[in-house]
């Protein structure tokens, strides 16, 4: 069936009421049902819940094959957690058809990838998908084909019972022996863990892993004891240089500086712009540029920004002790800075991936963003945005929060270069629709700038602020003259990916890609 | 022209190629690999083609590594490499003439 992005969705896939992607909104005002986990009454107690062993952990929370266990990735590319508990699962209990649910997968992760080739692990459900499992999952490896939900997506899928997680694992950088865990105060430090809080609540069991235990109570938590079965010291949960990076630099790429100005500019000339405006921004070049040249508009205009969410880095970080914007809360933190800044800078705090983006609870901070300035691997002319698979068609991205805060926001900028080497970013046709054009309203590029027809108000805005624009397809055109006419990809019929909207119905689907010839 | 020995042009930076010519009694030998082969081997493959035939190279192994290079970058490669490959690319290069 065909849905609202055009995109054509095996019928297969439409049972269990599972609909195609409507538009934006269109589960709104309808009612959800929240499932339950199975949870083991702990009346007597316990004066620790320490146990020697991941393996132990695991058996005493009776794992099985079949099961679902669930990861967040605060950790990053330096996460160990994933890997060990699976290899404990697989090699010493001898599991299979296993089904991980991730935050988010990639570079850390090779071992789950070569589970996915042997057979063991069955199934993945995740946010983000790169690196070597995004390349078997792509060569149809994995016996179901994976479900990619956005950063609220997933928990919608958790609290409406989509997803069953059996026993959900929490990487801490620091814990009690009962399981109060915090993102800071250890050797492996990440800051904010709004990942793990709906798997904690939603887990019929709680495993926490830590390589720091500290003394009982450690508060405030981020994950709390009464959702935690058991907890296991580690040598070390990860590769702390790979899990925040050094501080995050704004770019001095003058193609990225440009669009950065050409970005502030279009937000100052929108009436959102005003005295306590919300903004949320990515880490890429241009997105987090657009920092200094918004800093630049709300000195002149004597105007403070109210509040900021995301994935923080140190320029917000440094905009909360200036002043200039009143409160930063987040689900994750990229780098040194914001790790050392959470919940220690007043005004720095942190919430729980449905707080941010659930489009099914009633009161997502999404929903009462003004502004979200985000990248792009692709865009077309229907304003629909890729950031999943790559122009090869192997999934090697995340949505993240993508859909999510472009769906909330009162106003998407989608900043990008036309092209990046031979790839056209503004074409005819994403490969893959991960957010939904309806959602998106104005793309900066290096070669002009594009409002969605949708949105007359910010066509006027940026006419009456004498901001130049074109037409989306005036940028495709000129892409296609720099850099030739794509060939259309040759895919097979199997569906490796499904891609579901942040409301639940299906975007898209990933096919596996054809071995190509000449 | 013909490719005498083999030769060198290009680089494996992002946006260009790499292209080695080899000689060759076999007609011409093409392998190309290319960070966007599904969506340009088939016009990458052409430019070569096209390229190698307007300089009426018709035998040689020809290596292109491509990292994403625009048409005009790949055909000065491939010229590039073939002038040094005869060693013709020091001076009186036919620039308008061969050389486009």
């Amino acid at each position: 069936m065909i849905n609202a992005v055009k995109r054509d969705i095996p019928d297969y896939l439409l049972k269990n009421g599972k609909e195609v992607y409507q538009g934006k909104f269109y589960m709104d005002g309808k009612y959800v049902k929240k499932a339950s986990p199975k949870t083991r009454i702990y009346e007597k107690p316990q004066e620790s819940k320490l146990v020697r062993s991941i393996a132990e952990a695991l058996r005493q929370c009776e794992a099985k094959d079949g099961m679902t266990f669930s990861f967040h990735h605060h950790l990053r590319n330096g996460d160990y957690v994933a890997d060990m508990v699976m290899k404990a699962a697989v090699e010493e209990l001898g599991l299979k058809d296993l089904v991980v649910a991730a935050t988010s997968l990639g570079d850390a992760n090779n071992l789950i990838a070569d589970y996915i080739e042997q057979g063991k692990v069955v199934g993945i459900q995740t946010s983000g998908i790169r690196g070597k499992i995004g390349e078997v999952v792509s060569k149809g490896m994995l016996k179901t084909p994976a479900v990619i939900r956005s950063h609220g997506g997933r928990p919608r899928a958790i609290e409406a019972g989509e997803v069953h997680i059996d026993i959900a694992f929490v990487a801490a950088p620091t814990s009690d022996c009962v399981g109060n865990c915090r993102g800071t105060g250890g050797k492996s430090n990440c800051g904010s863990m709004g990942y793990a809080m709906t798997d904690a609540e939603y887990a019929d069991k709680v495993v926490v892993i830590t390589d720091t235990l500290v003394d009982f109570p450690n508060y405030p938590a981020s994950v709390k004891a009464i959702d935690v079965d058991a907890v296991v010291v580690v040598d070390s949960i990860g590769d702390s240089g790979k899990i925040a990076s050094a501080a995050a630099r704004i770019s001095k790429n003058p193609r990225d500086l440009m669009m950065a100005e050409n970005v502030a500019k279009v937000i100052a000339s929108t009436p959102y712009f005003k005295d306590g405006f919300s903004f949320q921004t990515g880490v890429g070049g241009p997105s987090l540029a657009a920092n200094l040249f918004l800093e630049k508009y709300m000195d002149e205009r004597h105007i403070k920004m109210g509040w900021a969410i995301g994935g923080i880095c140190g320029p917000m970080v440094e905009l909360l002790k200036k002043g200039k914007v009143k409160k930063v809360i987040d689900v994750q933190d990229f780098d040194i800075d914001a790790v050392n800044s959470i919940n220690q800078t007043p005004g720095h705090f942190e919430m729980s991936a449905s707080q941010y983006a659930n489009p099914a609870n009633k009161g997502a901070f999404v929903n009462k963003l003004d502004f979200v300035v985000l990248a792009a691997l692709e865009i077309d002319t229907d304003f629909n945005v890729n950031v999943l698979t790559g122009s090869d068609g192997i999934l090697r991205g995340a949505p993240g929060g993508h859909p999510d805060t472009a769906a909330g926001s009162k106003c998407c900028i989608i900043v990008t270069p036309l092209t990046r080497g031979r790839m056209a970013t503004v074409c005819k046709h994403v490969v893959t629709v991960t957010t939904p054009g309806d959602c998106v309203d104005v793309l900066v590029t290096d070669y002009g700038i594009a409002v969605n027809p949708l949105r007359s108000d910010l066509i006027k805005n940026l006419d009456d602020a004498g901001i130049p624009h074109v037409s989306i397809e005036f940028l495709q055109e000129k892409a296609y003259s720099l850099v030739g006419t794509p060939d259309d990809l040759q895919w097979e019929d199997k569906v490796v990916a499904i891609l579901e909207a942040r409301d639940g119905t299906i975007l898209d689907v990933v096919r596996q890609i054809k071995p190509f010839k000449i | 022209m013909t490719i005498e020995k083999s030769a060198v042009a290009g680089t494996l930076e992002s946006s260009d190629a790499m292209v080695t010519v080899e000689p060759g009694e076999n007609g011409v030998e093409l392998d190309i690999s290319s960070s966007v082969m599904n969506q340009y081997g088939r016009q990458i493959k052409q430019m070569v083609l096209e390229t190698l035939n307007r300089l009426e190279v018709k035998s040689g192994k020809i290596t292109v590594v491509d990292k994403g290079a625009l048409d005009c970058t790949l055909k000065a490669r491939v010229e590039c490499a073939v002038y040094r490959s005869c060693g013709k690319s020091e001076k009186n290069i036919s620039w308008g003439g061969t050389i486009r």
